[in-house]
């Protein structure tokens, strides 16, 4: 086992030595969230490398999606601080940190259903080279938008089914899609807020070898209820329990921690 | 139905719109040109509900004030040019709804919608209850708008025909603009706005230019209907209308742009259907309780519009096949 867990209560913030070497590329700061006097979240602490995937794991109503929510602009923090590659991005809408390079999936599936493939990868692509004095401009003539949402495409495996209607795809290929089109935002940073969900086991597959792919450029954070697949590709765990954090650390280091046992994975 | 079938249809009706002033008199001519310009103004609202996926409450404004505009922009002596007058009063129109959306825009759902009927409730008694729009009377245009010599809207032919040419200008402009970068990014906000910001669109302006380009267009409907009968009264921006047109893109089909064209004609027709007292002798005095009936019928039985009436039927054929194979 590893160097043991870092326990201290309200931070996920892994020790300097783990992350000094590594680009951060997105980072929370003692984040907090009240809804009136419901504390979703409790100063958490939580950074983002690139080349590492980051699960955040924990019980309904632990505050995991709500921190996905917060670091990518959906709602602002009570209190606490959001940068995004060393700038601060706390005030920023959420449109203008996700052309800055971050990118989100939702836990329930966000495709435009009457597009086909392609064309939703097309549309999330025109984001990022949106052209006012071209509006009249045919979608499918935009080169730029075509070319970045074929790569795309390619890239998760949907080559065969791009002009397939997006609402005729299986489960499992529209949360395919979902990444897709996340990719095609070309984003630094991948919130995946429960990729897995409803998934079989050749789909799990599947999709963890397309997150191992994208590792390597990119820092992922991935909120997850499938242990096996947590397990499997985090290469950081952080446990949060009624909004707050209560460990972060190596998979494994983390499988071991007593306090992790008792509260999430049960104590056997 | 496919995109040629589709193709062939519409250019099948302006075919026909085209050709129906050599069948038919001065009543025919006057009720297909107040229908198309309804179908401009059927179009309008399309855009934005159907396209953008935004219940407006309050379009009559936008196509009352291109019609007050029409008469209060013109001058008393002369007959106005329509090169001036026209574009003048698309501006007007889109002004007023570049006010209303900048602010409407910042709420969503039912207080949307009633927000929208507010701003068309205050023009409707500006000009209801001031001097400026004649009050309940109204106000009379004095003289058609020309184009030179080349074009006098006095004349129901020209009219009929100009209104024709706007009507595919505007079909046109915005089956271009539905599948252009612009539409496609309205289409994705009306499916998940959330969805759109996360992927990093700012949507407010566009659907703050959406919304001008929907008044503008109503606008255009509004100058047209202004010419036509040469009078406007308060009840062109009252929440009637409001709901009138979105009956008509509801009875066609929304989502669809020959869904607004089919409506508008539709719902003009039944209009006169129940009117008509040939058929319902007394009871046409109460017409729309029979135009409200058949309207509750439609979106009961034909909950696509009109436009998905093959569809239906085409599925309804199907499924009795299928049962007949089966036993």
């Amino acid at each position: 086992m590893s160097t043991a867990p870092h326990t201290a209560p309200h931070s996920a913030t892994p020790p300097s030595a783990h992350t000094s070497a590594r680009e951060v590329l997105l980072r929370g700061k003692n984040i907090t969230r009240r809804w009136g006097g419901l504390v979703a979240l409790n100063q958490v602490n939580v950074e983002l490398t690139r080349g590492q995937v980051h699960a955040v794991i924990g019980t309904n109503g632990a505050g995991k999606s709500t921190l996905i929510n917060i670091l990518s602009g959906e709602f602002p923090p009570s209190e606490g601080a959001v940068e995004l590659m060393g700038q601060d991005v706390t005030q920023w809408q959420q449109p203008r940190r996700a052309r800055a390079g971050l990118g989100r999936s939702y836990q329930r599936n966000t495709i435009y259903p009457s597009f086909t493939v392609l064309e939703n990868c097309r549309l999330a692509a025109q984001a990022t080279h949106q052209r006012a004095w071209l509006w009249w401009q045919s979608a499918s003539a935009c080169k730029v938008s075509t070319g970045i949402a074929a790569d795309v495409v390619a890239r998760s495996g949907l080559t065969d089914l791009q002009n397939l209607q997006a609402g005729l795809l299986s489960h499992g290929q529209k949360r395919q899609l979902e990444i897709a089109m996340c990719l095609a935002t070309r984003p630094q940073v991948l919130l995946l807020d429960e990729p897995l969900a409803g998934m079989g086991a050749e789909e799990t597959d599947r999709m963890l070898t397309l997150l191992n792919e994208l590792k390597a450029d990119h820092a992922i954070l991935l909120v997850e209820h499938d242990m096996d697949a947590v397990f499997r590709i985090a290469d950081r765990v952080t446990v949060m329990v009624n909004g707050s954090v209560i460990a972060t650390d190596a998979p494994d280091a983390i499988k071991t921690n007593l306090q992790v046992q008792i509260a999430y994975l049960g104590e056997h | 139905m496919n995109i040629h079938s589709k193709s062939i249809f519409v250019a099948a009706c302006f075919g026909l719109l085209a050709v129906f002033p050599l069948v038919a008199g001065n009543y025919g001519i006057d009720f297909v040109t107040k229908i198309m310009v309804y179908a401009i103004f059927a179009l309008s609202l399309e855009l934005l509900v159907g396209a953008t996926g935004l219940v407006c409450f309050g379009q009559a404004a936008f196509f009352g004030i291109g019609a007050y505009a029409t008469v209060l922009l013109s001058p008393q002596s002369d007959a106005p040019s329509i090169a001036l007058l026209l574009p003048a009063c698309v501006a007007v129109a889109a002004a007023y709804a570049l006010v209303v959306g900048s602010l409407s825009l910042r709420t969503k759902g039912v207080y949307f919608i009633m927000v929208t009927l507010a701003f068309a409730q205050m023009a409707y008694y500006v000009v209801h209850d001031t001097p400026l729009g004649g009050g309940t009377d109204g106000i009379y245009l004095m003289m058609k708008p020309v184009w030179g010599s080349v074009l006098d809207l006095d004349k129901a032919a020209s009219l009929y025909g100009f209104t024709l040419a706007c009507l595919v200008l505007v079909f046109g402009g915005l089956a271009v603009l539905n599948r252009s970068r612009f539409g496609r990014a309205l289409a994705g906000i009306r499916v998940n706005e959330q969805r759109m910001r996360a992927t990093g669109f700012s949507t407010y302006p566009y659907k703050l230019a959406a919304f001008t380009v929907s008044g503008g267009i109503a606008g255009l409907a509004g100058f047209l209907f202004a010419v036509k009968d040469g009078f406007v009264n308060p009840e062109m921006m009252s929440w009637h209308l409001s709901g009138a047109v979105l009956i008509m893109i509801i009875l066609g089909g929304i989502g669809h742009l020959r869904g607004a064209l089919i409506g508008a004609f539709a719902f003009a027709l039944l209009q006169e259907l129940f009117k008509s007292e040939a058929i319902f002798g007394a009871f046409a005095k109460h017409w729309h309780l029979g135009l409200g009936l058949a309207i509750i019928a439609s979106v009961v039985f034909l909950p696509s519009g009109l436009v998905g009436l093959p569809e239906q039927i085409k599925a309804r054929l199907m499924g009795s096949k299928n049962r007949g194979a089966a036993q």
